[in-house]
């Protein structure tokens, strides 16, 4: 376990160097989201009530999207360079590799998370301090198997890469447009719900906006629970596998 | 150091359609050596490395590198083995000494070993100034010699380098293998290096394994390669074309031209007395000259192809 923690501190903060190196980069970033929130959440103000208790938590679960996504462009190229190669010839713990390199995306959701309620606040947001947590924890796990399986991608497009993009694109805009992160699910078709409904990420999603409404006993948490268990537990177990089975 | 035993590797492709790399291969390879692995491309040479350094499980087979078992301990085999991939290992983002501390910290170094032993490696591989560059800015020569002292960071006691001088210009080339040698040298490292240079191999391994289509076609020192399996040639031009098929039916060889190729056994030794039966039997002879043969000749004589034709099928 020791080694386990040691190893993903040595790739989490190797990860993290080339950001705090270049903090501009970092900025631009985390601009994108609130400019996602401001705008696009001003315009929702009109059609779905209090749009900031209900936005919020549907922002950070497109973050959570779209952060491991780009953690998965970084080890691609990684993959097509040697990097990848030198790190996995050394005895560095496979799983703490995978979580280590999740971690950045981890991190900067958090803070990022942060930084949108404390701006949230003053325009009506109600903080629940409780059900955040656990909202932030869950997310933190999500991303965990979100990062393993977008380094799982990217070993499997190795050597052009086109099928991480092909894969990561036409993936990501309908796990956001069923999860009823933009727009509220309910008024939906019934055959776009029940779409909505195969869709891992809406348990994430409604457990999000229930945590966030400090509503902790409601049972979509346990759903959303096991989904990011699930998707984490398939993600690392995949992700070892491809780095078993040689890159 | 290393002793492998039937090792293959079959990769399955579309289809169903599979492709052997490696074939059986079994290998000795004993501390301290400096083995040249030499062959086409598409011979087997990375995907026999890529085993050895346990980024790739065997499909069949055994391989024991440093002590440890590859498919049972890979672990352990990493600790104690080095490697330098075909392509550049240092992170683009990155400044050459960070990479080099971080590479010691995943071998397990505490953090002040790891940044006292970059400083060592920069200085050994006259990379100091260097130091807090971005690979992008280094030159080709400079980027490879960071790769070496990624490898080198734990001080390993068996280094595997694939492909360490390709694409370098010779200055670079030489720079390289001063560095390679000197490794050796100072600290005995047991050196395994896939190079399809075939004067590279030549002069500068104690041996050389010849890789084709998967197995091992020859094994052992330049020269006994060469003595074996190529012979020295004698090359005569002799005043007119009938003269030339007499000079051949004399000492055996073939014509073409007025150029007679004789195969003999030390050319040097074997020359004078030849040029004497020619005279004996008048043949007038215009130019002659031995050759060696190269590792190239070695790998000819073996398959019939030329390992600088690098377009062979796999």
């Amino acid at each position: 376990m020791t080694t386990f923690l040691r190893d993903t501190t040595i790739v989490f903060s190797r990860e993290v160097r080339p950001s705090l190196r270049n903090p501009v980069g970092l900025l631009f970033e985390m601009g994108q989201p609130l400019l996602f929130l401001f705008l696009f959440g001003a315009l929702l103000g009109g059609a779905v009530g209090s749009s900031w208790q209900w936005f919020v938590p549907g922002i950070l679960v497109m973050m959570c999207l779209t952060g491991p996504m780009g953690a998965g462009y970084t080890l691609l190229v990684e993959l097509l360079g040697g990097t990848l190669e030198r790190m996995l010839v050394t005895p560095l713990n496979r799983t703490a590799m995978l979580v280590g390199k999740s971690m950045k995306a981890t991190v900067m959701l958090l803070v990022e998370a942060v930084l949108i309620i404390a701006l949230a606040l003053p325009l009506g947001f109600e903080l629940h301090a409780a059900g955040v947590l656990a909202g932030l924890a869950q997310l933190a796990v999500f991303a965990v198997g979100l990062g393993s399986l977008s380094f799982v991608l990217a070993i499997k497009s190795a050597p052009n890469g086109t099928l991480f993009y092909m894969v990561s694109q036409s993936l990501l805009f309908p796990l956001l447009l069923l999860s009823g992160v933009l727009l509220p699910l309910e008024t939906a078709p019934g055959w776009l719900r029940a779409l909505g409904q195969l869709n891992p990420v809406t348990y994430i999603v409604d457990a999000q906006r229930a945590l966030f409404a400090g509503d902790l006993a409601d049972p979509s948490v346990l759903y959303g629970t096991i989904s990011v268990c699930a998707i984490a537990a398939v993600g690392l177990h995949l992700g070892n596998r491809a780095m078993r089975k040689g890159v | 150091m290393i002793h492998t035993r039937g090792l293959t590797r079959v990769f399955a492709m579309k289809r169903k359609e599979k492709v052997e790399a490696v074939r059986g291969i079994d290998l000795d390879v004993e501390a301290g050596q400096l083995v040249a692995f030499l062959g086409p491309n598409g011979a087997g040479k990375s995907t026999t490395l890529r085993m050895l350094t346990t980024l790739l499980p065997p499909t069949s087979g055994t391989a024991t590198v440093a002590g440890h078992d590859v498919a049972k301990d890979p672990a352990r085999v990493r600790s104690r083995i080095g490697y330098v991939g075909q392509r550049n290992s240092a992170g683009e983002e990155y400044r050459i000494r960070d990479e080099l501390v971080t590479q010691g910290r995943c071998y397990g170094l505490r953090p002040r070993e790891a940044a006292t032993r970059a400083d060592e490696l920069l200085d050994l591989l006259d990379l100091t100034p260097l130091a807090k560059r971005l690979p992008g800015t280094l030159s080709g020569g400079q980027r490879r010699r960071v790769d070496i002292a990624l490898g080198l960071i734990h001080r390993p006691d068996l280094l595997f380098l694939d492909e360490p001088s390709t694409g370098l210009d010779p200055t670079s080339r030489a720079e390289i293998w001063q560095h390679i040698l000197r490794l050796r040298e100072t600290y005995g490292t047991t050196l395994f290096l896939t190079t399809h240079y075939l004067e590279e191999a030549d002069h500068m391994a104690e041996r050389v394994v010849i890789i084709d289509g998967g197995r091992i076609i020859a094994d052992g020192t330049a020269e006994q390669l060469k003595n074996d399996l190529a012979g020295d040639r004698i090359v005569i031009t002799a005043g007119t074309e009938q003269d030339a098929e007499k000079a051949a039916r004399i000492g055996g060889g073939t014509a073409e031209g007025t150029t007679v190729t004789l195969r003999v056994d030390r050319a040097t030794a074997a020359l004078p007395d030849h040029l004497r039966a020619l005279d004996a039997a008048g043949v007038k002879v215009a130019t002659a000259e031995t050759i060696r043969p190269t590792l190239d000749d070695v790998f000819l004589s073996l398959t019939g192809r030329s390992l600088t034709d690098d377009d062979i099928p796999a």
